[in-house]
């Protein structure tokens, strides 16, 4: 293979292994900038897998199955919501209780559909894929998806940053106390920035069953949900820097895959380890500057807000 | 009219019992219809989940052994969360038990006397800590949360096991099968009864509880842990050290996570192979919590979690459904708990529009 094309597919593949971390890290960082920690990324994701799956299956079209999984995402979410925003319940146990149920509610549901296959959302798009030159072939790998997920960092910063819902969005998140007396509504507020991160997991999951693998087994989303979680924090809430994070992610993913295209000899098994160590390294790097956390952190995350009270 | 709700001026006793039946019945309707949906007979199913597996003697003997990894794994979790330290990878520290136990034993080999298996049960508790202590020491060190920290490292525990039992601990016997060489008699852990499956791990799951609720409840130690995790601000004024309460909460939960681990594949299973769990790890969470993180609560909650994975091996056989459906019960279980905390705190009030 020809060199320019062999970086073109390590770039390609680097851009395609950090979409669903960018789609559902950026969803998750408005849903905490607003104030709103959800640890249940692994369990929405897996339910956008599956249901975008499953209703591409069933009705042809890898559009809906993309709005299907985004359905799936957000309605998780609004689950979420109804519990810590309106049963107050405790967001961290919230969470985590969402993920294991999408756990096995995917599972349960995807069983008919393990190891079904389907075309690619690239294949799909571009039916003579395989006849193109090894160059437009990679450039035609890069799906709509991927695109989004690049776009994606840049017009929430943009929002966050320079749009007055996107500075309500931040006041929530840094004292809804405060917010809620300028006559904001702070559970609104926080519920529509919950879906938003819930349609964002969904979409990318269904990005990992529809244009990455593609196709549905059992727990597929393997951790990357956490990762994505792990990248906000690495990212200190910046919409860029968790881009930049989940590129390096990608890369760190695709690299092992290439250790063994160059004849190194991995262990399938350790070169899975690779992105939950690499995760924690970069956890440790970044909390160990407390101030700069705390800094970046939005000052209500995870604290509960009621109005009425 | 609308729903208020209003805050009760203490907590609800009263509710903070009802609340984890009101989730359980909550969560066996919600799988009624989850039955329906998916064409089976409700009823039958409901049978088939909550009583079939309990006619016989032997059924109780599988309950025990499905309850015990998951009470010792969510006592652990349970004194973390009084503590504010949220152990959740529970499930990575079963599984380095389960290698630290079996290394010991396989490492022996079929000699050996009495002295086998309390070796082979400490590296599996030593192990588990140790892969606790990890957390711990990059929460300490370096401010690291150990909520992704220790989940992160259980999947790095889940792939190291995959990869030892095809490779470095493979039985170079087993047909290139992923799985270590049978365990000698020695490192067996003795089963209670003649003819069941179940072992002397149950006692001491059993033995924990006690012994949790007079930690939690009676030394100075448990008493430091509980005031970490209720006010932080007054235990640091006190002296109490939070990095203490880091490191004795993962590194108790861990090893007994890693007791769990050991006393599964040096039970049950008799070997190490690729799965070893059926996700205890992740299901004691809602044990603990479910358990209302008391020790006795925890041991009815194990009961109902472990039957919830014999309940859904039975529809597996006799309904043909997934095995998955235990966690989706599991998971209701869990957020219908969640929901119905909401009435230990607050009175649910209709108000008039005019009050509102």
């Amino acid at each position: 293979m020809p060199d320019a094309v062999m970086l073109l597919a390590l770039l390609v593949a680097t851009l395609r292994a950090a979409a669903p971390l960018v789609l559902a890290g950026t969803g998750e960082l408005v849903a905490e900038r607003s104030g709103v920690l959800n640890l249940g990324v692994e369990g929405m994701m897996l339910m956008g897998a599956v249901t975008g799956f499953a209703a591409t299956v069933s009705t042809g079209s890898p559009w809906l199955g993309l709005l299907a999984a985004m359905a799936a995402g957000a309605a998780m979410a609004g689950v979420f919501a109804a519990l810590t925003l309106g049963l107050r319940a405790n967001q961290v146990a919230s969470g985590l209780a969402l993920t294991i149920f999408g756990v096995g509610f995917s599972a349960l549901f995807g069983a008919p559909y393990q190891s079904h296959p389907i075309p690619g959302l690239a294949t799909v798009l571009f039916p003579h894929l395989s006849a193109a030159g090894p160059l437009l072939q990679q450039m035609l790998l890069i799906d709509p998806l991927v695109w989004l997920a690049v776009a994606l960092p840049f017009m929430v910063q943009r929002f966050l940053a320079r749009s007055r819902a996107g500075l309500v969005l931040r006041a929530v998140g840094e004292s809804a106390e405060v917010a809620h007396a300028f006559g904001y509504k702070v559970l609104r507020i926080r519920l529509l920035a919950t879906l938003f991160g819930g349609a964002m997991a969904g979409l990318g999951g269904a990005y990992l069953s529809l244009a990455y693998t593609p196709m549905w087994t059992e727990n597929m989303v393997a951790g990357r949900g956490w990762i994505a979680l792990a990248l906000v924090v690495f990212s200190t809430w910046k919409p860029l820097a968790l881009a930049l994070g989940a590129l390096l992610f990608g890369f760190v993913t695709i690299a092992g895959f290439q250790a063994e295209a160059w004849g190194i000899p991995v262990a399938p098994n350790l070169l899975a380890t690779l992105p939950y160590l690499a995760t924690v390294l970069v956890l440790v790097l970044i909390s160990r500057d407390r101030v700069r956390l705390k800094l970046n952190a939005p000052a209500a995350l995870g604290r509960p807000f009621h109005p009425a009270e | 009219m609308r729903l208020r709700l209003e805050r009760r001026p203490a907590l609800s006793h009263l509710w903070a019992l009802l609340a984890p039946l009101l989730a359980v019945a909550l969560a066996a309707a919600g799988a009624a219809l989850l039955f329906a949906v998916l064409g089976r007979d409700p009823l039958v199913c409901l049978y088939t989940l909550f009583l079939a597996p309990l006619a016989d003697a032997n059924g109780w003997s599988e309950l025990a052994l499905k309850a015990t990894p998951l009470l010792l794994c969510a006592i652990g979790i349970a004194v973390g969360v009084r503590a504010n330290v949220w152990n959740i990878g529970a499930e990575g520290q079963f599984t380095i038990g389960a290698i630290a136990g079996g290394w010991v034993a396989l490492a022996i080999g079929p000699g050996g006397g009495w002295y086998v298996l309390p070796l082979v049960l400490l590296a599996g508790i030593a192990g588990g800590a140790a892969w606790g202590g990890i957390a711990a020491f990059l929460r300490t060190r370096f401010n690291a949360h150990e909520i992704l920290v220790t989940l992160m490292l259980s999947y790095v525990a889940v792939q190291l096991l995959g990869w030892l039992v095809r490779g470095p601990m493979q039985d170079p016997e087993g047909f290139n099968f992923p799985q270590s060489p049978q365990f000698a008699a020695a490192a067996m852990l003795p089963v209670l009864f003649e003819g069941s499956r179940v072992t002397v791990a149950a006692l001491f799951a059993l033995a924990a509880v006690p012994l949790a609720a007079l930690l939690l409840g009676r030394t100075l130690a448990g008493y430091r842990l509980r005031v970490v995790g209720l006010a932080p601000g007054a235990a640091r004024y006190a002296g109490f050290s939070e990095a203490a309460a880091v490191w004795t909460c993962l590194l108790l939960s861990g090893g007994l996570a890693g007791l769990a681990g050991v006393a599964e594949v040096t039970g049950p299973i008799g070997q190490l192979t690729p799965s070893i769990s059926p996700g205890y790890g992740f299901a004691a969470i809602i044990v603990a919590f479910l358990g209302r993180l008391s020790p006795v609560g925890m041991l009815f909650a194990s009961l109902l979690m472990g039957l919830l994975y014999l309940g859904a091996e039975a529809l597996q056989i006799g309904q043909q459904l997934p095995l998955a459906a235990a966690g989706v019960i599991q998971g209701m279980v869990l957020l219908f708990l969640l929901g119905a905390d909401v009435l230990t705190l607050y009175r649910v009030r209709l108000a008039g529009r005019a009050h509102a």
